[in-house]
């Protein structure tokens, strides 16, 4: 039947690809914990472990909403934000209350989850009725509104609950929440979140790449995640077939807000001190970089992606001055091979030389 | 697309959900009441009456342009008619969508073939099972035992359904690097697992060398005795129409120039001259 000349693309075992993803995690969490443990890494390594994962799970999540939904969001950074700041909320508030910190962190994730969700909910029911720039432009804005929000938020904490001011006028100060002697100022508006305590681990940076990794991937396998990919493919045919198109569009967008509200959670316990400000138009736009240049849909492209394009300016330090040029060289020449075709069929025809199936491929198209 | 592709033969169906019980009740599955659509000033389609039976063959011909499409996207809800009323099994779709409309029973294809040409052609059909598996996306999430179960089932039936064409060997392959021919096949067999009692084919055989058009033929008549579901359809090959069809509407800037069993339509000169022209006065 394959005759006809044309060739017919078969489409990789999807579980496949699914297992070594999860593999590969976790034998990189074992691979960096057995370094760390016999004190192998210098300082700055280690002290990259944490937002690499939570950079990962911003690149699946995003994956998720650009690659699998095919809207171009250039948003996600404000979910983090929406996530870091919900998260370093609960966890201070929580800290006389529940003193064992890995309960506290995990309470914590989830609440970054829940109110990213809901931000995520209340954004996209409006913003998924747009398709393509207008769904661009208004997601950048979503991103810049929040961070303004969360830079007039001030927030503490005594025996009385919390207390939350808007500081739109710039006339309050943290005074002006009347907190009791021995309450904690959390948020102070511009100047961000300040001492927090820092009970992030890289253990649980590894077990929410897991569950992020879990809950993308076995969505993108199930009745859900096909609707979703069948409305990105032809949003006419799967109307015709009967699929409810805001209602999946709108899984998935919640669904990456959540997660990444998740992984947000987890960056700002890992720092004694987050403002709104790192969670800007740029932070979206370095997440973007990575799912693009992971591969758009391609799941384990992202991690990849997300790892090296972290690691490489770090990397690069030394040669300060021209780091940025490097980094910027690498980019475009990473764009080039992902998306020259010549270099594409080469690599295919490489990839069918050595061991077939085994190999896979620089890049993935759909899902791979 | 060439004439490589094996000659489709088809299997019997045994699973009963698909099948429905529809030929008790007589009503026709389709009643179009004066439906009438304007584009601005322009009327594409006006006082478009026609009724299809249960189990009918019925084809919509006409010139190009006459608004064939237009009622197709009239039924489907692609469009919001401006006139007239649409019955489908003898409920008013007049406040359905696109989507509810094909739950409540009419499935498509399209002109321009419109796959999922990202997704594997396992999943197109999957896709099309999609309103006829229960599992939210919670236990999609968490694979419980309802996912596993109900992808093994839409697996086997996307399977079955795909041996309809013989395309079951072709389950794993991408949908959109098929040749054109098994594209629309494809097409077909999606719209058939949304579990429709009307289906609309739009040009099914556009493109298609003589000897596939007969298969196709065949392969339609056998649709309807398999899944005893009314089929409306298309086609600008005459041979087609004629050899297929049990009742045919013809289409003239948007109105119904002529109604009939094939014999009637071909010998009637309205029909005659809005295909050939009118004929000069000797």
């Amino acid at each position: 039947m394959q005759k006809a000349g044309k060739s017919v693309k078969r489409i990789k075992s999807l579980a496949k690809v699914d297992y070594i993803t999860y593999l590969g995690v976790i034998i990189a969490f074992i691979v960096m914990t057995v370094l760390q443990s016999r004190g192998m890494l210098s300082r700055s390594v280690s002290g990259m472990l944490v937002p690499i994962c939570c950079y990962i799970c911003m690149a699946v999540s995003l994956n998720l909403t650009v690659g699998i939904l095919g809207e171009l969001s250039l948003g996600h950074a404000g979910f983090m934000s929406v996530g870091v700041f919900s998260g370093v909320i609960t966890a201070m508030s929580l800290q006389s209350a529940i003193p064992n910190e890995l309960v506290r962190m995990i309470i914590a994730i989830v609440a970054g989850a829940f109110f990213a969700a809901i931000v995520g909910l209340i954004v996209g029911i409006p913003v998924l009725r747009l398709r393509g720039d207008y769904l661009a432009i208004v997601t950048l804005a979503f991103g810049e509104i929040i961070k303004d929000l969360i830079n007039c938020l001030l927030v503490g904490w005594d025996e009385n609950g919390l207390h939350i001011a808007l500081n739109f006028d710039g006339t309050k100060t943290m005074e002006s929440l009347g907190l009791s002697e021995n309450g904690i100022e959390i948020i102070k508006g511009a100047q961000g979140a300040t001492g927090n305590s820092r009970i992030a681990t890289f253990t649980m940076g590894f077990v929410l790449v897991m569950i992020t990794l879990v809950v993308v991937l076995n969505l993108i396998r199930s009745r859900t995640g096909r609707a979703v990919m069948a409305i990105r493919d032809n949003r006419i045919a799967a109307e015709s077939v009967g699929l409810n198109i805001t209602k999946y569009k709108l899984i998935a967008f919640v669904t990456s807000a959540a997660l990444a509200g998740a992984a947000g959670a987890l960056f700002g316990m890992n720092y004694s001190n987050v403002t709104a400000a790192q969670f800007d138009f740029n932070a979206s736009i370095l997440v973007l970089v990575y799912v693009v240049l992971g591969g758009l849909g391609n799941i384990w492209g992202s991690i990849v992606a997300t790892v090296v394009l972290y690691v490489l300016p770090e990397a690069l330090r030394e040669y300060s001055d021209y780091r940025m040029l490097l980094y910027a060289i690498i980019l475009i020449l990473v764009m080039l091979v992902t998306n020259n075709p010549t270099l594409r069929s080469a690599l295919d025809i490489l990839g069918k030389h050595l061991g077939r199936g085994k190999q896979n491929d620089a890049e993935g198209g759909a899902v791979s | 697309m060439s004439g490589s592709y094996p000659k489709p033969k088809l299997v019997p169906v045994p699973s009963t959900n698909i099948i429905p019980d529809r030929d008790a009740d007589k009503s026709p599955i389709l009643e179009c009441r004066n439906l009438g659509i304007d584009f601005g000033g322009l009327s594409a389609v006006s006082d478009f009456n026609m009724a299809i039976g249960r189990t009918e063959i019925a084809g919509l011909i006409g010139p190009n342009g006459a608004g064939k499409t237009t009622v197709f996207n009239l039924l489907t809800k692609v469009y919001q008619p401006t006139r007239g009323t649409i019955m489908l099994d003898g409920k008013d779709t007049h406040s359905m969508t696109t989507a509810q409309v094909n739950r409540a029973g009419i499935a498509r294809t399209f002109q321009n073939i419109r796959l999922f040409s990202n997704l594997s052609v396992e999943d197109n059909v999957k896709v099309g099972l999609h309103n006829q598996m229960r599992y939210g996306t919670i236990s999609g999430i968490l694979r419980l035992p309802g996912y596993w179960k109900e992808e093994r089932v839409a697996r086997e039936r996307a399977l079955e359904l795909l041996s309809i064409f013989d395309m079951q060997d072709l389950a794993s392959h991408q949908a959109g690097s098929l040749p054109y021919g098994a594209q629309r096949r494809l097409e077909i067999v999606r719209a058939l697992a949304s579990n429709p009692s009307l289906l609309l084919l739009d040009e099914p055989a556009a493109g298609m060398n003589p000897s596939e058009t007969a298969e196709l033929m065949n392969n339609i008549r056998k649709i309807r005795d398999t899944f005893h579901i009314a089929i409306m359809l298309i086609e600008h090959d005459m041979n087609l129409v004629m050899g297929v069809c049990e009742g045919i509407c013809v289409l003239n800037f948007g109105k119904v120039i002529a109604k009939g069993t094939p014999e009637e339509i071909q010998a009637n000169p309205a029909v005659v001259e809005a295909y050939l022209g009118k004929q000069k006065e000797a």
